[in-house]
């Protein structure tokens, strides 16, 4: 397995001959063989130990992986390469860690959810169904989602987006330092204390009803500090010489901003905004507080009870019977798709818009 | 078209910190002034004074006059929008938009500043790319981006940009710093074009291009690390490479110093 250095004989009399730069090194298919010895091995050992969770076979697949890495490749190549090896692979067995649970859950979630997903389940709502049975749709919660993210949209993209314009280009002292305090602040609110805030506020204080556009303000409160700070790093990317190369056009500061500083990072900004809608998209809590909930389909938002996805999901899983789970699953699983889209329409804006070489 | 600049005691500070001292001297118009020094000597930041640029940098103030003709640039009411509309400014790295399209970068200045017919856009695009020497290898492709040119191509298509607008007066700092041999030469052999249009201020750190290119050159240099910088003198180029009136400006170009 191990090439063996060519050791040179010394010369008598002659300079001591300089170490080869050759080394014994592990040939290239060591670690994928290596890989599937340890699976094998930590299965074996389960299958034997009688261990009837898969999870710990794999870790200690992955223990033992680790461990045979180093070993042999400390007593074939070296230190600093067993090192390397060791290193490489605790990489290796962390990215599978983390990518494990995202694909078990997608691929439950697909395959629990196309079971009543359809064109019927996407067109219909939850009026007058009768829970127990099969049936419905979501529509009413689809239509909820998109107009109280769509709401939140509008109310936290420009907000977002002028503070991260006032923090980066003119904020200097007190103020600025204020304003990246709260962002801070912000983002660290638990959503449903947002809900709350808006509960207290809107519908007890100032005797609003129930509606879509109460809850986008609290999805918008969520979401103001993710556009900000996003923002606000692209906007730090925009190199100071293109600012300083406009300036110098005798372009006012104002169009400098808006005519090359903001074109230039248009990409990362939109992007930004796409991620933080999809992380509100999935919200539950202040939908439950201030939106409510229904069965029924209410296309406008400023009035009156609505759904939404999440909203839908938990409801569905509270019924506690066959068919509401199965809604729920299919529910979950249009979420998800949706919030895929978004990022990928976003990384398509950001590829679009990104600066040509 | 061309004006004459002529500053007197000008200090500027960051902050605290104050790069350079009371410096005064009358740049010609029509004529080609090179500022040579050693690094950090401050040769950037009184160029930078010169179009109020400086005052961009956070905590950048300034102290004394700079006039253009008969304006103070630095006198009360007066707009730094429209003092860098007349005294324009070329970077030490090319910096092209890089939203934008060749034709873009050189008409940014005329449609940022509000002017969007596209019959004198056309002409002035034209007529400035050919002023910088670069009509006729872009003009195929004026809808490319800018970033695609080569670097002497991008700095010959920032010359374009910075003369679209008619300024009196064209600041250089290090213009051919990033740039090889020949495209050095091409941006020399325009200089050399421009100063019958232009008044001219370059700021290099190669002694031979100050010699090619320059009618006057200034010397700066400053006593030790942190003091602030100086004019060490200010002369025909010819002069100062020859013959200079100051021991340290001619220890500096000789190479001799400490």
């Amino acid at each position: 397995m191990s090439q063996t250095a060519v050791a040179d004989a010394p010369v008598e009399g002659a300079a001591p001959p300089l170490p080869s730069l050759k080394q014994p090194r592990l040939p290239r298919w060591a670690p994928f063989v290596l890989a599937l010895v340890s699976a094998a091995l930590g299965s074996g050992i389960g299958v034997v130990a009688g261990l009837d969770s898969r999870i710990q076979w794999g870790l200690i697949a992955a223990v033992l992986y680790l461990g045979i890495t180093a070993v042999l490749a400390g007593s074939v190549e070296g230190t600093r390469q067993a090192k390397d090896r060791l290193a490489t692979s605790a990489i290796w067995v962390c990215f599978l860690l983390a990518v494990v649970p995202l694909a078990s859950l997608l691929w439950e979630t697909a395959a629990r959810g196309v079971k009543v997903l359809d064109g019927y389940f996407l067109t219909h709502s939850m009026s007058g169904v009768i829970t127990m049975e099969p049936g419905g749709g979501i529509y009413h919660a689809l239509i909820g989602t998109l107009e109280q993210v769509g709401l939140a949209t509008l109310i936290a993209a420009p907000i977002g987006l002028l503070t991260a314009i006032y923090l980066v280009e003119y904020g200097r002292g007190r103020l600025a330092k204020a304003v990246t305090f709260f962002v801070d602040v912000m983002t660290g609110i638990p959503s449903i204390v947002a809900g709350l805030f808006i509960l207290s506020f809107w519908i007890i204080i100032l005797g609003f009803g129930y509606s879509g556009f109460a809850g986008a303000m609290a999805l918008a409160i969520l979401m103001m500090p993710i556009v900000v700070r996003s923002t606000e790093e692209m906007l730090k990317l925009v190199p100071n010489e293109l600012r300083e190369a406009s300036l110098a056009l005798g372009v006012p500061k104002w169009k400098t901003i808006l005519k090359v500083v903001l074109p230039t990072a248009v990409g990362g900004i939109t992007t930004g905004i796409m991620l933080a809608v999809a992380r509100i998209a999935g919200e539950s809590a202040p939908i439950l507080l201030l939106v409510f909930g229904s069965a029924e389909i209410n296309n406008n938002p400023f009035e009156g009870a609505q759904s939404s996805l999440p909203y839908y999901i938990y409801e569905q899983w509270a019924l506690g019977n066959e068919p509401s789970y199965d809604r729920a699953w299919a529910a979950a699983l249009v979420l998800i798709a949706f919030v895929m889209i978004l990022n990928l329409v976003a990384r398509g804006i950001a590829r679009w818009k990104a600066p040509k070489h | 078209m061309a004006k004459r600049i002529d500053v007197s005691g000008l200090t500027a500070y960051y902050g605290n910190f104050r790069a350079i001292d009371d410096i005064s001297m009358t740049v010609e118009p029509r004529s080609v002034t090179a500022f040579i020094g050693p690094s950090g000597c401050g040769k950037s930041t009184f160029l930078r004074t010169l179009n109020r640029m400086h005052e961009v940098t956070a905590g950048g103030r300034v102290e004394g006059k700079v006039m253009l003709d008969d304006e103070d640039l630095y006198g009360p009411g007066v707009d730094p929008v429209s003092v860098r509309r007349t005294i324009g400014m070329v970077f030490q790295r090319p910096n092209p938009f890089p939203t934008m399209s060749i034709y873009d970068n050189v008409a940014a200045g005329l449609r940022l500043n509000g002017e969007h017919r596209k019959k004198d856009l056309d002409e002035v695009v034209e007529r400035s790319l050919k002023g910088a020497n670069l009509w006729n290898e872009v003009k195929d492709r004026l809808n490319r981006p800018g970033s695609g040119l080569s670097g002497g191509q991008q700095q010959r298509l920032c010359i374009a940009r910075a003369i679209a607008v008619e300024p009196q007066v064209l600041l250089m700092d290090e213009p051919c710093s990033a740039l090889d041999p020949i495209s050095t030469l091409a941006i020399e052999d325009l200089i050399g074009e421009l100063k019958s249009r232009f008044t001219i201020v370059i700021v290099t750190h190669n002694m031979q291009q100050a010699a090619r290119v320059s009618d006057r050159t200034a010397f700066f240099n400053l006593a030790e690390v942190g003091a602030p910088g100086k004019l060490v003198e200010i002369d025909d180029t010819e002069r100062i490479f020859s013959n200079p009136s100051v021991q340290a400006t001619e220890d500096y170009i000789s190479g001799r110093f400490g």
